[in-house]
């Protein structure tokens, strides 16, 4: 049984996340999350802080740490290939749409994963016996959930539309017969061992007892009873007197070596039962996110569209009224959305006044990438884009620019670090990228490190001050380069908002001064 | 059989993987335990070396073993040709998995010695027999498909194929199959309830944890903790397991018959010619895998041509092997040296700047001289040498500097007893003898000893500071510690063959300056 609500064909690899405040569901050993921990949700450091992801992920989680932190695993493994991307855009509407009815999926898993944790004694003993007692006691409890998971199931079948779900409904209530229920509790009820315990034993090592199974006593037939009349089937038999510890001791040795293997067998399947509560609590989680981001943006008036996804080949990159999502969460005010039109144009170049919403707009960019990429939603009134291969930003640590040799060598290892990895139709978010050096010598790394990028494929978006960069862009035309240009916002109205424009030599950075200083000083 | 067996020339009264045939000895004890350490181990730091290439064999107790020196060219030749045949990496496998599967034998005589319980003790000397013959199977069947020139390995595994083909042997193995056919059909069922158990035949009975997995296979996601509990395990039965076992017995009576008579029928199955060669391959084994750590770390051993008749010598690469070790460890460089001794010439003279690596050298030396005698690779890139009968050493004691006169007697009187026993095949180690007296006793006494030596034809290294003793006759050879030109308080541990001059150093010192005949000539021709 899978939930595949995240993919059509298998589980999502993510972590189950450890969250405070929740009783640390994800910490207790053998509980089945571990084997898929991703090393790589360390490297996106620079990508959530330079893109202002954790509001994002703040938002999706509405309080629930368990959904943020599932958020931000699923936001930062994006996706290539648009058939899943496609699937989980429809998941995410029925989403929308059954909120409600996704949400009691989703409490009735929680209170089954809350329940096992909470009622039940954790396996520290190591005894078989334990274990199967422990396990059975789950098993019907959980039995119990099953029972209620597969009504919900078929109460909600004809409702929802996309295959995720649909097909989660109807595999629930194949797999989940009453007859497979009846099997259960047969089991249940026989390993209680009313009559004994059964063992198999070979002669192993040392002339001990060895490769023990457990047995299902055979049904008495007329030739047996025969046998054993005759002797053939005859026991011998060893009692241990009440007060021979040592031999009680061993003989419990014995019948804990026969129930071992079904103690195991029945302490997996209640593991697994767990992981697939589990999973579905990840996977149904990050659709109820996604709803929560998309009721918060919607009561701001934000703009939200599904965007038109295509394949890398295709080189597009263009939107209508991208906001930085991020951004607008943490504001009341409706911020302002920018336009692109960057279809074939490998190198968008940023230039403009200081303030301009340079950064803001650099950040709307990655955004949209890699909330595309996810599944999700975009923060645009229209927004169509291909697959990035990658994405990775670089961008200034700080705001001054205070010239010292240790902050370019930073900077360099940074996009160091960066050129390693990336591949073609990737997308590289340069934020004032070199500025740690003078314009002659930053122009001059930014010209080659920006050219290298582009003739490999990777479409650059670079935001910088610097003009002899930027016009070295201009003033050729083998690349084809769209230039955007930070304008002065007109006094109380559309702030923060771009212009196709060339670079300008003149920076804004005087009108700052102005407005912090005043015009008196200004002269 | 291979073609190669027309090759090595098989001995076929095999007997030891590290004598051919007659093989005498210097030392003591004949190659075996019960004797002592050589004098000179300590001087040459000797003992530092075995103890680490036999520190990972305690088992075999291979030290006595490297105490001994062969007197031939033939016994020396019979292990270099085991060391080469070790070359191969397909016959060292075949060598430690035997040596691995006689631990486990032993292993195996050791538990059946302990337990109470004679099915018990029975079934693992069943295990020790049955373990011992596999490891006779595969050395042999190994041992035929490598190719083979020495005439140890030519011989053991001549003797080896005699052997398993031998009527002791295949009764052997004809008892552990049937009994071990019939062990495997051993299978009964206890059915526990209560304080009872019930032992009897097993009877077709279905796998039920085998059922209950089936009826859950559906939920499985993966991997999940394995709940199985691991129990301790102690080679004794108790009372209650004992019983078990009888009642087993009972069920199946002739097989424990069988069983109970095996080790009785079998008192003495090892064969002490492979309980030997078990122990001396190890001597083998041992050295090479002290000497390929050293090789990992750049350094170069060589088979050296042995003497005993001629003292003409000429070794390249040289480096001390026991201080190689320790640099090794911490990655640091060895120097290596060279020198030859021609025609007359018996004593090397080592002189020039203290810590110039003066010391080391002269052990190498020795080092390099015992080892030969081992028959073992040598720490050279190449050598000729010539095959000593002893090696002496007379090293400056720290112990006696409160009484100089006193040490210089001890010095001497420990020299005398040096040239008692010394015959004109040995050689002597010589390190800063009487550097502790005036340089006119120094000069005297130096030159009387080394004249001695000389006169007897020894081989001899002296390092000293009496650059004379270097000029004494035609047999000396003048060695120099060196330094770097540039900077003379830079040593190289470059020892090079050439006049003793306390002026080469105070030169060096000069040229940095640039006020050497040369640049001074030079800068005032401009």
């Amino acid at each position: 049984m899978k939930a595949h609500l995240l993919f059509r064909d298998r589980d999502a690899e993510i972590v189950y996340p450890d969250v405070d405040g929740r009783a640390r569901p994800g910490v207790r050993p053998g509980d089945g999350a571990s084997p898929n921990s991703p090393a790589r949700l360390d490297a996106p450091v620079d990508l959530v802080a330079d893109l202002g992801l954790e509001q994002l992920f703040a938002a999706m989680a509405g309080g629930d740490a368990f959904l943020g932190a599932v958020a931000r695993q699923v936001v930062l493994a994006p996706l290539g290939d648009l058939d899943t991307i496609g699937y989980r855009q429809a998941a995410l509407h029925d989403t929308l749409v059954h909120r409600d009815a996704v949400q009691a999926i989703y409490d009735l898993v929680v209170g089954a994963i809350d329940g096992e944790r909470r009622n039940f004694f954790g396996l520290f003993t190591r005894s078989p016996e334990s274990i199967l007692h422990r396990s059975s006691e789950v098993m019907a409890f959980f039995v119990g959930v099953l029972r209620q998971l597969r009504s919900l199931a078929e109460h909600h079948a004809d409702r929802f539309e996309s295959e995720a779900f649909t097909t989660l409904f109807s595999m629930l209530s194949k797999e989940l017969s009453d007859d497979y229920f009846a099997e259960v509790d047969a089991h249940l009820k026989r390993l209680r061992f009313s009559g004994g315990v059964l063992v198999s034993a070979e002669l192993g090592g040392g002339a001990h007892g060895a490769s023990y199974v457990l047995r299902a006593p055979n049904q008495p037939t007329g030739r047996r009873h025969l046998r054993d009349l005759f002797g053939a089937g005859h026991a011998h038999t060893v009692v241990v007197a009440d007060r021979d510890e040592a031999g009680l001791q061993t003989l419990g040795q014995l019948r804990d070596r026969g129930v071992n293997l079904v103690a195991d067998a029945l302490a997996r399947s209640v593991d697994h039962i767990l992981a697939f509560f589990r999973l579905l609590r990840m996977e149904i989680g990050f659709y109820l996110g996604a709803a929560e981001l998309h009721r918060v943006l919607a009561s701001k008036g934000e703009p939200v569209c599904v965007p038109e996804v295509l394949p890398t080949t295709a080189q597009a990159w263009s939107a209508r009224g991208l906001v930085d999502v991020c951004l607008s969460l943490t504001t009341t005010e409706p911020v302002v959305g920018n336009d692109v039109d960057a279809d074939a144009v490998p190198l968008v170049m940023v230039t403009g006044a200081n303030q301009g919403g340079k950064s803001t707009f650099l950040r709307s960019v990655g955004q949209a990438q890699l909330m595309a990429q996810c599944g999700l939603f975009a923060g645009a009134t229209s927004l169509r884009l291909s697959i990035a291969e990658g994405c990775f930003t670089h961008f200034k640590r700080e705001e001054d620019t205070s010239m010292t040799h240790g902050k370019l060598d930073e900077e360099l290892y940074r996009m160091r670090a960066i050129v390693d990895q990336v591949a073609p139709g990737s997308v590289v978010l340069c934020n004032e990228s070199f500025s740690a050096t003078n314009e002659s010598e930053g122009s001059e790394i930014g010209r080659q490190v920006v050219q290298a990028l582009v003739d490999c494929d990777v479409r650059v978006f670079f935001v910088t001050h610097f003009f002899d960069l930027a016009d070295g862009f201009a003033r050729q035309a083998a690349t084809p380069v769209r230039f955007l240009r930070a304008e002065r916002g007109v006094e109380g109205s559309r702030p923060f908002h771009l212009v196709e424009a060339p670079p300008r030599r003149t920076g804004y950075g005087e009108d700052v001064y102005r407005r912090v200083f005043g015009d008196q000083a200004a002269r | 059989m291979p073609a190669t067996w027309a090759h090595g020339a098989v001995i076929t009264d095999f007997s030891s993987v590290l004598f051919g045939h007659g093989t005498a000895l210097h030392g003591a004890g004949g190659g075996d335990r019960g004797h002592e350490q050589p004098a000179c181990f300590t001087d040459l730091n000797l003992d530092q070396l075995v103890a680490s290439i036999v520190a990972d064999f305690e088992e075999y107790d291979l030290a006595p073993l490297f105490w001994d020196r062969l007197t031939s060219e033939d016994a020396v030749a019979y292990r270099h040709e085991v060391f080469e045949d070790l070359e191969q990496p397909e016959l060292v496998e075949t060598v430690q998995r035997f040596a691995e599967q006689m631990r486990a034998m032993r292993r195996q005589l050791a538990q059946a010695r302990t337990l109470r319980n004679g099915y018990q003790q029975a079934w693992w000397y069943l295990a020790a027999t049955t373990t011992y013959r596999r490891a006779i199977e595969h050395l042999d069947g190994d041992l035929a498909g490598v190719e083979l020139a020495s005439r140890g390995l030519c011989g053991l595994r001549h003797f080896v194929q005699g052997y398993r083909a031998s009527p002791r042997f295949s009764t052997l193995a004809e008892h552990q199959d049937r009994l071990w056919a019939a062990l495997g059909t051993v299978k009964y069922c206890l059915r526990i309830h209560g304080s009872r158990i019930e032992v009897r035949l097993y009877d077709g009975e279905a796998d039920y944890s085998q059922m209950v997995a089936t009826t859950f296979e559906k939920f499985a996601q993966g991997e999940v903790t394995d709940r199985r509990v691991g129990f301790r395990s102690y080679p004794d039965l108790d009372h209650v397991e004992a019983a078990i076992l009888d009642h087993v017995a009972q069920l199946h009576a002739e097989t424990f018959a069988l069983l109970v008579r095996h080790p009785a029928e079998h008192q003495d199955f090892l064969d002490p010619t492979i309980a030997r060669f078990d122990r001396e391959i190890q001597f083998y084994l041992a050295f090479r895998h002290w000497q390929r750590a050293l090789e990992r770390a750049g350094l170069t051993f060589c088979h050296p041509a042995v003497s005993v008749t001629s003292k003409a010598e000429s070794v390249r690469g040289m480096f001390d092997a026991a201080l190689a070790g320790k640099l090794a460890a911490s990655a640091r460089p060895v120097v290596a040296n060279d020198y030859e001794l021609d025609g007359p010439e018996r004593a090397l003279v080592i002189s020039g700047p203290n810590q110039g690596g003066k010391t080391t050298f002269a052990r190498a030396v020795g080092q390099i001289h015992f080892l030969a005698g081992l028959g073992v690779p040598v720490p050279a890139a190449s050598a000729r040498l010539f095959l000593c009968d002893r090696v002496f050493t007379q090293f400056e004691r720290q112990e006696d500097m409160a009484s100089h006169s006193g040490k210089l007697q001890d010095d001497l009187e420990r020299m005398r007893g040096i040239l008692e026993v010394a015959t004109e095949r040995s050689l002597v180690v010589m390190n800063e003898l009487f550097a502790s007296t005036t340089l006119h006793d120094a000069r005297l006494l130096g030159r009387r000893i080394l004249e001695q030596i000389l006169d007897r034809d020894m081989l001899c290294v002296c390092v000293t500071f009496i650059d004379e003793l270097s000029r004494l006759r035609p047999s000396t050879v003048s060695m120099v510690s060196s330094v770097v030109p540039d900077d003379p308080t830079v040593r190289t541990f470059r020892i090079l063959r050439r006049p003793a001059d306390g002026r080469a150093y105070a030169l060096a010192i000069a040229e940095r300056y640039g006020l050497t005949y040369e640049h001074m000539k030079a800068r005032l021709a401009s």
